[in-house]
């Protein structure tokens, strides 16, 4: 038995984190941010490619890496680290798994070779089925054509391929929407679409078990989004409180502060090994993989809250600054929390999956 | 691609059983049914002749050699995990678990010498020793180094007097592994001794220490001019700091076992299953089902966190927050269990309404007690974000 990263995975991590660190300054995030400049986003994810990111999950035969979801959590946290906005949950590994559990030979050929070397990106549209359908959206399928509404579709800007989940759960791809309307919402890192949809055709992809892959794939690297953020959120509470004096001490000697920091990391610590082990169950026992994934994603999420206010409250008044920034990496936690279900609707799954619901 | 995968074997992450761990599971499983008569409720009809087939069977003293009594299994991660899970599967208590076993065995292993090691630990593993462990004072408890109890040097031996509080199982124990000041004159920490000694030396009083559960899980002992030989030191004079904190490692893995906990999650759902108001099963309310389901994320990430402590390198902070987020785990899975009791939940000792015997509510206070012993949670903190995070002590105040 082996519950530990292997080598190469430790390899990979190391140098995603080396290279995001130079390619996604914070005063990047801050552009991007402030003045929506997409293109900001294009040339990351550019240089992203170089690395072979895009084609993580891709199958070799179509020019991807062929690598499976422990690999994608751990990029999804390098992600998380310095929220990069990247297309990376959409296009990366969503839109590449419908394709494989739904898509037909033409389409993987179409697809995956362009998304694996970034030179396509997909946009995902699962929300309704999944986190419930708000203000009556919902997309409805009729002979190869899509109807209605679809709210908080990720990664649907400048997307050459949409993946759309319909109200009953079956998958959809789409060139195009009749209409993409910017969600403008607390995290300006990852965009957010409401998109319509007017008899738009639409080839009809595999129903119901694919979506619930989808979701599970897309709760645990949410999940992994999340670690990687409040990590970073902990080791800068933890670095400023060995730097910022007062009272003639660093405020990290004060038990008041250290033990913020030593409860943020009991409970950071953990979630990582259950983030790990969702993954390796997604790709090794599929069985446990819907649990696995549900609590990842509600739990990463509570702790998350907890560390994302926590590590703020720790810089004091500076914390709360934009100047700062930490801002970024609390919003982009709080995101991931809403995303595809709060923790009270993903628990109530939970229990579902277990026969615990009568 | 420069970290294309280049060998997907050796390194990779793997909790798959072989077909050689597959048969050990069926082993296991087959044991166990074919002894699930020896035990009720969770507890050995005959603790000791469990105890013995468990030895000899290699599921308890696993890794201990046989010629102090083990069994003398290689450590072994998965084999360990299988044996957890088939034993919380079954219902089937584990081995015996008190502080010789779990403590003072693996001290002795570490640091104690060949004529220690055969007189004491094959006694031990089988019941028939039974320890206490004398170490916190009444003046000394999170700075456990404070203590004083002093031993005199006299002739061979040491004269010891002072007392002990804390004292889990004093009024049964055969012997007791006792911290003791045996050089005065040294800073606190280098003045320590860990001795050895039988309760019913001349001079040791026991007195039980009721607390808020109605039981005396505890005791205070009280110690005039006990004589105990020099010969029974471990680990050598003036370095029972040392060797107590070999033994304090032991115990906080012992105190956030997350096997431990898991079973007690089982048994929550079964309660919250089988529990009816109005007719209806606790699990069909949302919010005890959503509590539920909290407590079950956290009972997984640190069974998890387990998994990884045994087999990954770079998992020394994961270790560091065993003790803290276990011994608080159990206590809110007590309390979910009181909670969804409703009335029933203040019933105790004993009565027609009384459920499990009260242990939910016994468990819930004990459990607040092993939040606090056993180094305190705050006392973890200090460890988690002092050698976790590398953070600052607290100033010292100068002493007088």
């Amino acid at each position: 038995m082996r519950f530990a990263l292997s080598e190469d995975q430790t390899l990979l991590q190391d140098s995603l984190n080396r290279t995001l660190a130079d390619l996604v300054p914070l005063d990047r995030v801050r552009r991007f941010a402030d003045g929506g400049d997409t293109a900001e986003a294009s040339d990351i994810w550019m240089r992203l490619a170089e690395m072979g990111l895009p084609g993580l999950m891709i199958p070799e035969e179509h020019g991807g890496l062929g690598l499976g979801m422990l690999e994608a959590a751990l990029a999804a946290e390098a992600l998380g680290r310095v929220v990069a906005p990247t297309p990376f949950l959409g296009s990366a590994v969503l839109a590449p798994l419908a394709l494989k559990l739904g898509g037909t030979e033409a389409q993987q050929r179409r697809w995956l070779p362009k998304l694996a070397t970034g030179a396509a990106t997909a946009g995902i549209a699962i929300s309704e089925p999944i986190a419930g359908a708000r203000d009556g959206a919902g997309v409805t399928a009729k002979d190869g054509r899509l109807t209605g509404q679809a709210l908080f579709a990720l990664d649907a800007t400048g997307a050459d391929l949409l993946i759309v989940a319909d109200t009953a759960g079956g998958l959809h791809l789409a060139n195009i929407a009749e209409a993409a309307e910017p969600m403008p919402g607390i995290d300006a890192t990852r965009r957010l679409k409401a998109l319509t949809f007017k008899d738009t055709p639409a080839e009809a992809l595999t129903s119901n078990p694919a979506l619930d892959r989808l979701r599970d794939a897309a709760w645990i690297l949410l999940a992994a989004d999340t670690l990687g953020a409040a990590q970073v959120m902990l080791e800068r509470a933890v670095a400023y409180a060995k730097e910022r004096k007062q009272f003639g001490r660093t405020i990290g000697s004060f038990q008041a502060v250290k033990h913020l920091c030593a409860e943020m990391a009991a409970e950071l610590e953990p979630a990582r090994a259950l983030v790990w082990y969702a993954a390796y169950a997604f790709d090794n026992t599929p069985d446990e993989a819907p649990l696995m994934a549900a609590h990842a994603k509600a739990h990463t999420s509570e702790i998350g809250r907890f560390i994302a206010r926590t590590a703020t409250e720790v810089h004091g008044g500076i914390g709360i600054t934009d100047l700062l920034g930490l801002h970024y990496w609390f919003k982009r936690i709080g995101q991931n929390r809403q995303l595809l279900g709060g923790p009270e609707r993903v628990r109530e799954i939970a229990a579902r999956i277990q026969g615990l619901v009568a | 691609m420069h970290y294309a995968p280049t060998d997907r074997e050796g390194g990779d992450m793997d909790l798959t059983l072989t077909p050689e761990l597959t048969a050990f599971r069926e082993e296991v499983r087959a044991f166990l049914d074919a002894h699930k008569d020896e035990h009720e409720a969770g507890a050995p009809k005959d603790p000791k002749a469990w105890q013995r087939l468990l030895i000899d069977n290699g599921y308890a003293a696993r890794t201990i050699p046989r010629s102090y009594g083990g069994f003398g299994a290689e450590p072994d991660g998965q084999k360990t995990r299988i044996i957890a899970e088939a034993f919380i599967a079954a219902g089937a208590p584990r081995g015996m678990s008190g502080q010789g076993i779990s403590m003072l065995v693996p001290t002795l292993l570490e640091v104690g010498s060949e004529e220690q090691k055969t007189r004491w630990i094959p006694p031990t593993l089988s019941g028939e020793i039974i320890w206490c462990q004398g170490y916190s004072e009444p003046g000394a408890g999170s700075d456990l180094a404070n203590l004083q109890t002093k031993a005199v040097e006299d002739g061979e031996d040491f004269l010891i007097s002072g007392s002990k509080i804390w004292t889990s199982t004093a009024a049964q124990a055969q012997m007791m592994f006792c911290l003791v000041r045996t050089e005065a004159t040294k800073p606190k920490h280098e003045g320590i001794s860990y001795v050895l000694f039988p309760m019913d030396t001349p001079g040791i009083e026991v007195r039980p220490l009721k607390t808020m559960t109605g039981q005396a899980e505890f005791n205070e002992v009280f110690f005039t001019d006990v004589r105990v030989p020099q010969a029974n030191v471990v680990g050598g004079r003036g370095r029972g700091w040392q060797v107590a904190n070999t033994t304090l490692k032991h115990e906080r893995g012992m105190l956030g076992d997350p096997n431990a906990t898991e079973a007690r999650l089982k048994q929550l759902i079964e309660l919250m299953k089988s529990e009816t108001v109005d007719g209806r099963p606790i699990i069909d309310n949302a919010i005890f089902r959503d509590r539920l389901m909290q407590l079950q994320a956290r009972v997984l990430s640190m069974k998890f966190n387990g998994l990884r402590t045994m087999t990954d390198d770079t998992a020394g902070l994961a270790r560091l927050v065993v003790k803290l987020q276990g011994c608080e785990l159990n206590h809110q899975v007590a309390a979910l269990a009181i909670d969804a009791l409703g009335e029933l939940g203040i019933l105790y000792q004993e009565g027609p309404h009384l459920r499990a015997k009260g242990r939910w509510q016994w468990n819930y206070m004990f459990d607040l007690g092993l939040i606090i012993g056993g180094g305190t949670a705050q006392i973890q903190k200090n460890i988690i974000s002092e050698r976790g995070l590398g953070m600052p002590r607290e100033p010292k105040t100068v002493e007088a």
